[in-house]
Parts: structure tokens; sequence; C-alpha cells
């Protein structure tokens, strides 16, 4: 594997390895070669592997000729804070916004822009997934794009694109799949404000509170009544 | 010369029919079907480009029922969040909630007690219940047949009470928890359930002497809408649909992994070659049957102990990133959580499972005629709200 990322956490306390999905990371890897970035292996669970956006649309082809022909999912993260908080008084953690895009938490498989592409592969064989996963530049959100392989990728980058921006050159129709034509903005991102709740307060974060006449720290018991 | 107001809308009245009569001596002509229709569960637009009555091409439009589920679930603490997916796919509400829960779990290194995994598989089954056997009466009505819906929808009652009985909700239980359930079974649950599982199968044997046993039937499913197994899997088909194509995927039988009782179970998955509409009927009403059964050996096997895992009163979940995907009625859904250790969560992808089932019908629509659309929207089988979310 050639990933300074892979194992950290698997390595923790009990040296679990997972055979099979270590095998697929060294199978994308000795494919793609340099274009994989980091991966991260989590026993018994999933698989990531992250590639650089060079090497995107050929990590595509590469899973799909290793068998993992069943497209699942493709979207995206954007890692930045959300500055407008979650409207809850007070705030559960303060909000910082770090200086450059590379100090933002990452994910499993780390990263150093603000936006990620993420997609889910299957293998119908082996009866396992790999998620793939890229970095895009803040300056340049654009991606090749997969629909050529896996022809259910044109949808899901239709919609990424209407909601985080991103651009999927070669995408034979990408235009609007939810939201109506004239719209503005793009309503995943994380500086996209959540308007309804600007407008009114979501009552329900009230019931967190604890209920009247209970002690405060019965935290152990009667989890259920959280909500 | 300045125009009235009348004088334009006598322009624009003639000048749009002049656009309609262009259509139609043109080569082809443009039919909208939706956002309206029986067919659509729900408001799906599909314009179709109409050669004589075959198609030659088709888009779907949707997001008239677009709801952000995923900005949404962004301003929610995690219990929060099952009240809001149980409405993704409507007709699954429980099925909705297992793998967020599930993933939550994972996060949180959780489990729920083997009691509460039983008892999630079973409802989790019912849901499907509930979900197939509307669709069995609803793909003879689609197509002419009107009296298998009414059949259909008094049996579906039977599932609905019991999941009423339990967890007070008929179509939105919102009764899993992260680390099990809010409830245990009432007292006589069991028993009535197996007895309501019978009278489901009675309801499949009646399906398949009613509708599939149908000439009419027969002939407007049989061929229509041939989806090979490469094409199924390259838009991400899953479920039945995938299974209709000779996929044999299941994710009951094939992830046994997560937490839930599928794999104490013995039941068959069954694939079909045709890949046509009649077997994605086929396909579902075997799965039905076959879900009975799964039930009926849980009931059985159900252990005694608590409902509920230890969790702290108020949930906060570790960081990190978790997608867990369940076999639901109509394919495949998965969340993808990242945790931030937050109340709530950074960002939910939602995998649903009509979003790639549909996603496929520009590609089989081709070549079809014009009622031929609405037997493969039916049998595809999807729900707006799954498709939208």
């Amino acid at each position: 594997m050639s990933s300074a990322d892979t194992g950290t956490e698997v390595t923790e306390e009990a040296p679990a390895v997972d055979e099979r999905r270590d095998a697929i990371v060294a199978a994308v890897a000795a494919r793609l070669g340099d274009a994989v970035v980091g991966s991260h292996v989590e026993p018994g669970v999933d698989v990531w592997v992250r590639v650089t956006r060079d090497g995107w649309a050929e990590a595509a082809q590469a899973v799909h000729d290793l068998g993992f022909t069943f497209f699942d999912f493709l979207s995206a993260i954007d890692w930045y804070p959300n500055i407008h908080g979650k409207n809850e008084e007070p705030p559960t953690n303060p909000i910082t916004v770090p200086a450059t895009s590379a100090e933002l938490e990452h994910g499993v498989t780390g990263g150093e822009t603000r936006f990620q592409l993420i997609a889910r592969v299957f293998s119908p064989e082996q009866k396992l997934g790999v998620h793939l996963r890229c970095d895009l530049p803040d300056d340049d959100l654009s991606a090749p794009t997969w629909s050529r392989i896996y022809p259910g990728a044109d949808w899901n980058e239709r919609e990424v694109c209407e909601m985080f921006g991103i651009d999927f050159p070669g995408h034979p129709n990408l235009v609007h799949l939810y939201l109506p034509g004239g719209f503005e903005g793009h309503p995943l991102r994380k500086d996209f404000p959540l308007l309804a709740r600007h407008v009114k307060p979501w009552p329900g974060l009230v019931d967190v509170e604890a209920m009247p006449g209970e002690p405060d720290d019965d935290a152990e018991a009667e989890g259920s009544e959280a909500e | 010369m300045t125009v009235t107001e009348h004088e334009r809308a006598f322009i624009t009245s003639t000048l749009s029919e002049s656009r309609i009569n262009l259509e139609i001596e043109s080569d082809g002509m443009t039919l909208n079907l939706g956002p309206q229709h029986p067919a659509t569960h729900g408001t799906l637009r599909i314009i179709v480009k109409l050669d004589g009555e075959q198609i030659v091409a088709c888009e779907p439009t949707m997001g008239y029922m677009h709801r952000g589920y995923e900005k949404l679930c962004e301003f929610r603490t995690f219990p929060q969040v099952t009240t809001l997916v149980n409405r993704i796919d409507w007709l699954s509400h429980f099925a909705n909630e297992v793998p967020f829960i599930l993933a939550a779990e994972q996060l949180m290194g959780v489990e729920a007690p083997p009691r509460a995994q039983y008892i999630r598989t079973v409802f989790f089954e019912m849901a499907r219940l509930g979900n197939i056997t509307l669709f069995l009466g609803e793909m003879g009505l689609q197509l002419g047949a009107m009296t298998a819906l009414f059949y259909a929808f008094r049996d579906r009652e039977h599932v609905l009470n019991l999941l009423e009985a339990v967890t007070g909700g008929r179509f939105h239980p919102n009764f899993d928890r992260i680390g099990g359930l809010k409830d245990d079974l009432p007292k006589g649950w069991i028993d009535e359930t197996k007895a309501v599982m019978k009278k489901i199968r009675g309801f499949c044997d009646q399906m398949e002497t009613l509708v599939m046993g149908n000439e009419i039937f027969q002939t407007r499913t049989r061929g229509i809408g041939v989806i090979p197994k490469d094409v199924a899997l390259g838009y991400g088909l899953s479920g039945a649909n995938a299974r209709a194509s000779g996929v044999d995927l299941d994710l009951r039988r094939d992830n046994p992994d997560i937490a839930m009782a599928w794999k104490h179970a013995d039941f068959k998955v069954w694939t079909h070659p045709d890949g046509d509409s009649f077997a994605r009927y086929w396909v579902r009403l075997q799965e039905v049957r076959e879900s009975t059964h799964i039930i009926e050996q849980l009931l059985d096997g159900i252990p005694a102990g608590p409902i509920m895992a230890k969790v702290p009163r108020i949930i906060k979940v570790p960081a990190g990133e978790a997608y867990v995907q369940t076999e639901n009625p109509l394919g495949w859904m998965g969340y993808y959580v990242v945790s931030k250790g937050d109340l709530g969560p950074f960002r939910v992808k939602i995998r649903t499972a009509s979003f790639n089932n549909v996603s496929v019908l520009p590609w089989v629509a081709k070549g079809l005629y014009v009622p031929d659309i609405v037997t493969v929207l039916a049998s595809l089988y999807f729900i707006l709200g799954d498709i939208d979310r």
C-alpha cells in the first residue's frame, strides 16, 4: 500500500487485518501508481482510496476493470465549517475558520482542499465496495466525468454540479436536476445558509435539556428519552 | 406605434397556436407525462419525444418534491434525523431509519442488544410487506386491472395494524433509537403476526393467479422494458430491479457484518434471467413470500433480554465516517454519515434506491410505445420521495 494514512486507526489496539479489503487497496494502487495519494481500511467495514484529480477518470476505469461494476453513488463533501452554526443557543462548538483549506479537518483519507468528491462502487462478485475520493483545487472546481464508464454517474454528477458548483467537463447534459433553472447559489455548500432556520429557530433543540424535576446527571439510563 | 393589452394577448395566442401546429406537423411530437400522473407516485414529470407512437427520447424531470434532506440533516441532532428520514420513502418508513441508526451506532461503537436486532429486522421486513404488497396490487391498476389494488389495500392493512400496535404510528413509526428500540413488543403480538403472515401468503397466491396469470397482464409485461445485467449494474439498479435482471445481489445475505438478524434466518434470494417488466413483478412477488418466512423464523427465535444498549442521555457521536447500506424494499439505501463529534452530523449523503433505479429510464424507454412507458415506470417501482429526497 502506497499510503501514509493506511493503518493509523487500524493498528491502534486490535491488530485486526482485513486481507480481502487490503487486497483491493493493493490492486488499485498497483494499477494507478502515483495517482493514489491516500487510503484507509477499516477491517470488516469499508475501504477508502484517495486519488489525484488527474487520476479520477482513470481510477473509475481501473476499479471497473477490477470487477467493481456496480455503481453506488457519487457525491461531494464541503469540509468548510458550518459558519452559520446550527442556530442553537448556546452553540455546542465554537466556530473557527482556518486560514487555508489545507488546515480544514478532513476525513479518513486526509485531504488538502475544501471540496472532495466521494464515490462508491461495488463488486457483485466479491460483495465488497470501495470508496474513491479526490481533492478539488479551490480555484478550479472541476473533475472529469464518470458518465462514460458508469452511466449511473450522469444524474449524480448533475446533482453535485448544482448542489456544490462543481463542473464535470465531458458530461453530456450538465443541467440542473432538482433546482429550478434560475436558482442562484449552491445549497449544499456550508456557506449557504438554511434560511428557514434564520427566520424561525428550530424549537426541537430545546428538548435536549433535562426534563423538569429530573436530576441532570442520570446520563447512563434511559438514553431513549434523550430526544 | 403602441400595442394595446388586447392586441398583445391576441398576438401571443396566435403565436402559441402556430407553435403547436408546427409541433404536430413536424416529424416528432413532445408529450408530457405528469407532473401529476397516477404512474408517477408523486410528482415526476417525464418529457417524451415521440415519432408516431414510438418513443425517441425520454427525459425525466424531477425536483417538484425536493426537500433538501441532506442539508436539513446538517441542522438536526442525531435522534432528530430519524423523524426526517422516515419520510424519504414513505412506504418503507421504518426501513429508512435503520441504516442511519446503524451508521450512528457504528461511529459510536454501540451495538443494539440481540432482542432489539431481531425486532428491528422483523419491522424492517414488515415495512417491506407494507410496501411491496401495495406494488403487487398497484401494478395491476396501472395496466387496467383495478381489483388487485383493493385486495392489496385490504391485506396491507393487517400489516399496518400490527405496526401501529407496537409503535403507535401506521406510516411514520419513528421507533428506532441509537442503541436499540423505543419499546418492547406488546403481549400476544407474536401470535397475531404469525396469523397475518398466513394471510399475506394467501394474498400472494391470489395475486399470482389474478394478476400474474392474466393473459392481458402477461402480454403487456413480457419482453417490455428489458434491462440487461451490465446496464443494471452500470446504472446502479438495486433490489428487485437488479435481481430481475439476473444480478444475484441481496444485502440481507451479502452484508452479514451489520447488526441485523437476517443472518439467523434461512431464506432464498430469487433472481430472474429475463430483465423485463414481468420478471420484476415476479421477483417482488417471491420476495414477499420469502419475507413472511423470514418474519416467522425470527419470531420463533427471538431472544429474551433488554431492547436498549447503554447509551448516554445526550447523544454525541464521535468524529468519523461511516457508510451503512441495507436492502430496503425499493433497493439499496445507504447513508454516508460524517460526524465531527457534534450533536448532529456534519454531512449526510443519502443514497436512495429509486434515484438510481429511475435513472435507467431514458435508456430503457427508447423504442418503446407510449403505453409501455407506464408499464416500465410501474414495474421499476419508485417512490418520488425516494428520488427527490
